[in-house]
């Protein structure tokens, strides 16, 4: 039996925007040239360059010459931290993060921590939201060169506390970097910061673009080896037409944001009501309020997470899951693990521009049975 | 001291969870059951579980046998 398929995974990766195909059409034919040479095809790439981090500073609210496009969310958060060590380690070799932060900050941590360097986690509560008074400790602490904040979770959804830990910072002269891959383009940005992260495909540009802002007079140092591109901070030529596509997109997605995240965090209510109440022996995760408007997570006990997405899949969802029995570490989700909830069963559903109230009510309606019919297999039904 | 061992080792989550869930209410009310469990997830699953169902998390132990977490049934 073949069910249309909901997709369900964007805060993996949001469908495209139909602005953003048209403007990467229109690049292909127009922004294939190098933006760096000096003749006329050149030139008409660098307008296009030009424009596109013109119109991403704005919705950012920074100056264009502090935005760089980077290849992925990902290089960008591992430069973003680096790269802000790097710029104070006469200061000292100390990063300071959440326990939460995404597997591409954890990665530069453990690179820096590999070099000699020392990395500080600071706890969350059950509702994966950061421990203020462990943070300001940490911050206070000697040697602090950098600390990092996600701006929410993209596996629960809890909204950060960033202008009170930007506060600690600043108390200390202490840089702040945060992760907004999931704010940027659907709720307004924290202030106090100094150096972001974005990536576009989480607002509907196409993947493999990232955003790496850093705000002047703060203290960064690239940490690759050295080019002129994109102010110096990442290395390589643009991919151009995907830039000049993410740059619309996220234009598009920052005008409609407010009236889709009130759309979105309706669905999403309903979805944490409805499963909290429909699935028996089910751990509804994240702060029910402090939260992204398009995000829910829960975990569903006696069930193995592999086993639950492959049976949404086979009915036509496509949902993420942080349990440890999809991921190839074998581990928990740390995100899961530091909030101290149920990891195993683990489903993250997250919804975008094209989610319809029927694709919810679908996956509400059938979620239960799917669950059932898991339990009923592995002989757990009244455990 | 545990009442009773479950060996679970080399068992993936949820498997230990469900091993301890179905052993708890054969026990009597008080006894302090430990489960063997090297899967890392099982750190934060049986504590967890033990919550979801009012059930004592003692702690958790890491001896010869590896990775072990006390629960006493309550209820
Ligand atoms: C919070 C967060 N940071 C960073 C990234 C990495 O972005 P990308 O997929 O563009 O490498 C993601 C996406 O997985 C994310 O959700």
């Amino acid at each position: 039996m073949s069910a249309s398929p909901v997709y369900l995974d964007a805060a993996t990766a949001a469908p495209m925007h139909p602005v953003a195909r048209q403007a990467l059409l229109a690049a292909l034919d127009d922004g294939w040239a190098d933006p760096g040479k000096l003749y006329t095809q050149a030139r008409r790439a660098r307008q296009l360059l030009d424009a596109a981090r013109e119109a991403t500073a704005l919705t950012l609210g920074v100056r264009a010459d502090e935005v760089s496009f980077t290849p992925s969310g990902t290089t960008a958060a591992h430069g973003a931290v680096l790269g802000g060590l790097a710029g104070r380690r006469r200061v000292g070799s100390t990063l300071v993060h959440s326990a939460i932060e995404h597997s591409a900050v954890l990665h530069a941590a453990e690179r820096h921590v590999g070099a000699g360097g020392t990395a500080a986690a600071v706890p969350v509560d059950r509702l994966g939201r950061l421990d203020l008074t462990a943070w300001s400790t940490a911050v206070r602490a000697p040697g602090v060169a950098l600390a990092a904040l996600i701006t929410a979770s993209h596996e629960v959804g809890t909204v950060q506390p960033v202008a009170e830990a930007a506060a600690a910072c600043a108390d200390m002269g202490v840089p702040l970097y945060v992760d907004a891959a999931q704010s940027v383009g659907r709720v307004p940005l924290p202030a106090g910061w100094s150096v972001l992260t974005a990536s576009a495909h989480k607002w509907g540009g196409p993947p493999g673009v990232g955003v790496l802002a850093v705000r002047k007079g703060t203290r960064w140092e690239s940490p690759w080896p050295a080019d002129e591109r994109e102010g110096g901070r990442t290395p390589g030529v643009v991919n151009l037409p995907a830039v000049v596509a993410a740059a619309a997109s996220l234009r598009a997605a920052a005008a409609d944001a407010a009236a889709e995240a009130t759309r979105l965090a309706a669905l999403v209510d309903r979805v944490r009501e409805r499963v909290a109440v429909e699935v028996p022996d089910v751990e509804v995760v994240g702060d029910p309020v402090l939260r992204l408007p398009h995000l829910v997570t829960f975990s569903c006990l006696y069930v193995d997470g592999e086993a639950l997405l492959h049976a949404l899949d086979r009915r036509g969802f496509a949902v993420s899951s942080g349990s440890s029995c999809t991921s190839s570490t074998l581990r928990p989700s740390h995100v899961l693990e530091a909030m101290g909830v149920l990891s195993h069963g683990n489903v993250r559903v997250s919804l975008h521009r094209e989610t319809t109230e029927a694709d919810v009510e679908r996956f509400l309606t059938e979620l239960p049975g799917i669950v059932a019919g898991l339990r009923a297999d592995a002989g757990v039904v009244g455990l | 001291m545990p009442d009773e061992v479950i060996d679970c080792r080399g068992q993936r989550c949820p498997l230990p969870v469900i091993a301890a869930a179905r052993r708890m209410p054969e026990v009597p009310v008080g006894t302090v059951v430990r489960v063997l469990a090297d899967d890392p997830a099982a750190a934060v699953d049986i504590p967890a579980w033990c919550r979801m169902r009012g059930q004592e998390f003692l702690g958790s132990v890491n001896g010869p046998d590896g990775p072990a977490y006390d629960v006493r049934r309550t209820h």
